[in-house]
């Protein structure tokens, strides 16, 4: 059996890597990006000189010839389902047995006047890192609109080159629409203690050329002109599907898939960013363009395509960032404002670099929400899905803490936290030992109270 | 279609901030220190303690200075920002220059120590230099091994303040560099020096059998034996350290607590070498010519030092075909002066910090062994927070590919780790942490199945 692979991103190669654990199949990849797998989240390292783009490769050259995992760098361009085969730009028609669509996705634009000229970016692919390398002598200012992942991470690139940044923001404080009220404004404050002109509550609506079509300065939604020589655009994403509008593929914004990864048609699936979930689980979205997702489906789908249907099952919610310095993770639900019947514990550290959030429900721990601490995932997902007392979560909160060594124990500030909304007084019951963790884990009885 | 090496260069920045007039200045004031050492050489400065102190003080001036100019202002958190880019530090002339310079001293020190002024009528040169120092401390005059020691000393603790600086926030890191910190000043440079002021038998309390394998070689031993009481201690100690407190202290944290906590040699990688430390190369192949050798090495000290003990009991230096007094000259040349000094820190720009522990140190070797299949030490990975981004592997000094396991979710126990801790400090996902932890002993043996040795796929 002929396995086809378009995209070689994290869901393709994660596919391509579980069908070869699993079986004999012949597999191909194909990707018009680059000829091997690499870590776009890392893109950035390389731009502030922290990684050359061989170190964000995550296998050697070797890998892929020993595993058999055949790599083709061409644009597929065609799919012709009723004969199995795809098109590509070069010339080629390949055929398969079974195709994946692993095509990721692109930045969006800004419907605006201007956003075609010459030294506006967005920041996705490989080749969006090598545009903003080509253009990135003689900035004396960049404009960054779009209050994201993308956009906080170009204004790192930049602040490492120590070139101006103008960031602007729709949103009145950053990332509000992810992070709860508190750790939105940390992440301000980090964002303007590294000297960057963020501007809340402002939009981009115009960008000014020259005669030659270069990028001259934007225009915002408060009516200032701002002089830049490099504007990115990073608001988001869309999937890659547009080459599929001929095709008999049911597209809705994603490739639309059932629970097993399948599209309308048959020996066709869609993974990673470009897939669509016909039904998602509740709470979560149709979509989601990150990279656990995209590693999970194809670990998913290629137990699939190799007989054994699996389910996609998103799990618990999980996520992480780093925000210049600060790093954040989040295991489970934390809606940026409260809904009714749900409450929080929140501490923050007094030089508001750290914070714990953990909501709750009358019953059960949902959330974990961490700014500069580290928490230990297998710990906090269990504690969710078996609905976890919060009083037996903060006994035992010592057990999530996956600080390094010596790291302050911040499990007694959260339970302090606790007692100043509550008055009840919470004695820690563990320690931080490996063999605890360990037990906890291996205990199935003792964690659903 | 692109090539890799097209879009290498179409990535490699091109421009980044040069320094500031603060580090230039401080640069400038450290390496004023150096010039009077290296004037020192044409004997054109009197003898004085005032030279000397000059000299210090502005290399300890002008490391501080800069430390403080590069890190004072930033935030918690670890900016490895250009590293790979610039000179110095991504194998450049500068690189080049400081490796050839490097290797050049410990050539002279080494082999031609006369060169740098030692001469048993009265120093000259550098070595005169550190006369008054050496005066001072042990009451005679300045050996080469002073110099090299006063300097090496140096070299942790300046180094090492900066290395405080670069990972403020980090209390592993502050911790462990504390300790290499006084180790080296106290173990290898203060207390030996004084015991050889009070005509006792001196000897660097923590540094063992086989990394000094001289311990055994018959000069050693009847020193050791004819210095009443403290002799027999001393004796007694690195015997106890080898057989009972070393496999116990690694049993329960690993071979970092020798490694990355109390050696010298690795004192001054963690320090001094730290900004060369991705120049190690993570690939496979580094990996099985690793191996080769670096086990190659203690199977050497092993026979060498087995040779010499058999010399030493029966007086016969001959076995087969091996001579145990040219066994022990080889390994001394190409071991303990080559390998470990020339090369071990000459390589320090061009292939990191650790090219000495992680290729040649028999030492490290043994501690590995039992780091891999009898300790409770291992990184523990979380859960599916790894983005594959790479920085773990980059910045791993004993050049493993940490990533391979982390995005994997697998536990890495490696022979190598020395346990730095620094793959858990530059992860932007918080997905490692070294842990100590008994669960997963039994899955350490030989027989451990395939998967669970991190074999890939």
């Amino acid at each position: 059996m002929h396995i086809l692979i378009i995209g070689n991103g994290i869901a393709g190669i994660t596919a391509a890597r579980h069908i070869r654990q699993r079986a004999d199949h012949q597999i191909t990849v194909i990707s018009a990006e680059s000829d091997y797998f690499f870590s776009r989240t890392a893109l950035m390292y390389v731009y502030m000189g922290h990684m050359h783009w061989n170190d964000i490769m995550p296998y050697e050259p070797w890998f892929w010839k020993k595993n058999r995992i055949h790599l083709i760098n061409d644009l597929v361009n065609v799919l012709d389902d009723q004969r199995k085969t795809v098109h590509t730009a070069g010339g080629k028609q390949i055929s398969y047995d079974k195709l994946i669509l692993a095509t990721g996705s692109s930045s969006n634009r800004l419907e605006i006047p201007g956003n075609e000229l010459d030294g506006v970016a967005s920041l996705y692919s490989l080749q969006d890192l090598q545009y903003i390398e080509s253009k990135s002598t003689n900035l004396k200012r960049v404009v960054i609109a779009g209050g994201g992942l993308i956009g906080i991470e170009l204004a790192e690139m930049f602040h490492s080159r120590q070139i101006p940044v103008t960031f602007l923001v729709r949103e009145s404080s950053y990332s509000n629409m992810l992070l709860p009220a508190e750790e939105s404004e940390m992440v301000n404050r980090e964002i303007r203690e590294h000297g960057i002109d963020l501007r809340l509550h402002t939009e981009l609506t115009d960008i000014k050329g020259d005669e030659a079509g270069r990028i001259k300065s934007t225009l915002t939604s408060s009516g200032e002109e701002i002089d830049c020589q490099l504007a990115c655009i990073a608001v988001g994403v869309h999937p890659n599907v547009s080459w599929l509008s001929d095709s008999p593929i049911e597209i809705n914004k994603g490739i639309l898939v059932d629970e097993l990864l399948q599209t309308n048609i048959a020996d066709i699936y869609a993974i990673g960013d470009c897939a669509e979930l016909r039904r998602p689980s509740p709470g979560r979205k149709a979509i989601e363009p990150l990279w656990y997702t995209g590693r999970l489906m194809g670990e998913a789908l290629a137990s699939t395509v190799c007989g054994t249907p699996v389910k996609y099952d998103g799990g618990i919610w999980f996520n992480s960032a780093k925000f210049f310095n600060t790093e954040y993770q989040v295991y489970g639900t934390i809606s940026p404002k409260l809904p009714e019947g749900q409450k929080t514990i929140y501490w923050q550290q007094r030089d508001g670099k750290k914070s714990i959030r953990i909501n709750y429900t009358e019953q059960a721990v949902i959330g974990f929400n961490l700014m500069g601490v580290r928490f230990r995932q297998e710990v906090c997902e269990k504690w969710i899905v078996t609905k976890t007392n919060i009083e037996v979560v903060l006994a035992n909160l010592e057990l999530a803490l996956f600080d390094q060594e010596f790291s302050p124990n911040y499990a007694h500030a959260v339970r302090d936290a606790y007692r100043s909304i509550t008055g009840v007084t919470i004695r820690s019951g563990v320690n931080r030992k490996h063999a605890h963790v360990h037990a906890f884990m291996k205990n199935h009885q003792k964690s659903s109270v | 279609m692109i090539h890799q090496d097209d879009i290498s260069m179409s990535l490699t920045p091109t421009v980044y901030p040069s320094l500031t007039i603060g580090h230039k200045i401080f640069s400038i004031i450290g390496c004023s220190g150096l010039l009077i050492g290296l004037i020192s050489f044409t004997g054109s400065f009197p003898e004085s303690n005032l030279t000397l102190i000059l000299s210090l003080l502005l290399i300890s001036t002008g490391v501080i200075g800069y430390s403080i100019v590069q890190y004072q202002r930033q935030s918690p958190g670890i900016q490895n920002n250009f590293v790979r880019v610039k000179a110095i530090t991504s194998r450049g002339t500068t690189a080049w220059f400081l490796a050839l310079t490097l290797m050049g001293f410990y050539i002279l020190l080494y082999f031609f120590p006369q060169s740098l002024g030692l001469a048993e009528s009265g120093n000259t040169g550098l070595i005169a230099l550190f006369d008054p120092l050496s005066q001072w401390i042990k009451n005679k005059p300045a050996s080469q091994w002073f110099v090299y020691g006063t300097l090496y000393t140096l070299a942790i603790l300046l180094f090492g303040i900066k290395f405080m600086l670069k990972y403020k926030g980090n209390r592993y890191q502050q911790i462990r560099t504390v300790s290499v910190m006084f180790f080296q000043l106290c173990f290898a440079f203060l207390i030996p020096e004084v015991l050889e002021r009070l005509n006792q038998p001196s000897m660097d309390l923590k540094n063992m059998w086989p990394l000094n394998y001289y311990f055994f070689f018959d000069w050693n031993l009847d020193k050791l034996l004819q210095s009443g009481t403290l002799g027999l201690f001393m004796l007694g100690w690195s015997i106890a350290l080898i057989l009972v407190i070393s496999p116990v202290l690694t049993y329960f944290f690993g071979k970092r607590w020798y490694c990355s906590w109390v050696c010298g040699c690795g004192g001054l990688g963690e320090t001094a070498g730290d900004p060369f430390r991705h120049l190690a190369d993570p690939s496979l192949k580094a990996w099985k010519i690793e191996r080769w050798m670096v086990h190659s090495v203690l199977v050497f000290v092993v026979l060498m030092t087995l040779l010499v003990l058999y010399t030493y009991f029966t007086g016969n230096s001959h076995i087969l075909f091996l001579n145990s007094y040219a066994l022990r000259e080889g390994y001394g040349f190409f071991i303990g002066a080559i390998f470990s000094g020339v090369i071990g820190v000459g390589f320090y720009p061009l292939l990191g910090p650790r090219v000495w522990c992680r290729f040649g140190c028999p030492m490290a070797a043994i501690l590995g062994l039992q780091q891999r299949y009898f300790s409770r030490f291992r990184i523990t990975t979380n859960g599916g927070q790894c983005i594959s981004c790479g920085n773990c592997s980059t910045y791993c000094e004993m050049g493993i590919d940490v990533r391979h396991y982390a995005q994997r979710g697998q536990n890495i126990v490696r022979a190598s780790c020395v346990g730095c801790g620094i793959c858990a400090a530059v992860c932007p996902r918080g997905v490692l942490k070294l842990e100590n932890g008994s669960v997963d002993l039994f899955e350490r043996t030989p027989f451990a199945p395939k998967s669970s040795k991190g074999d890939f796929n």
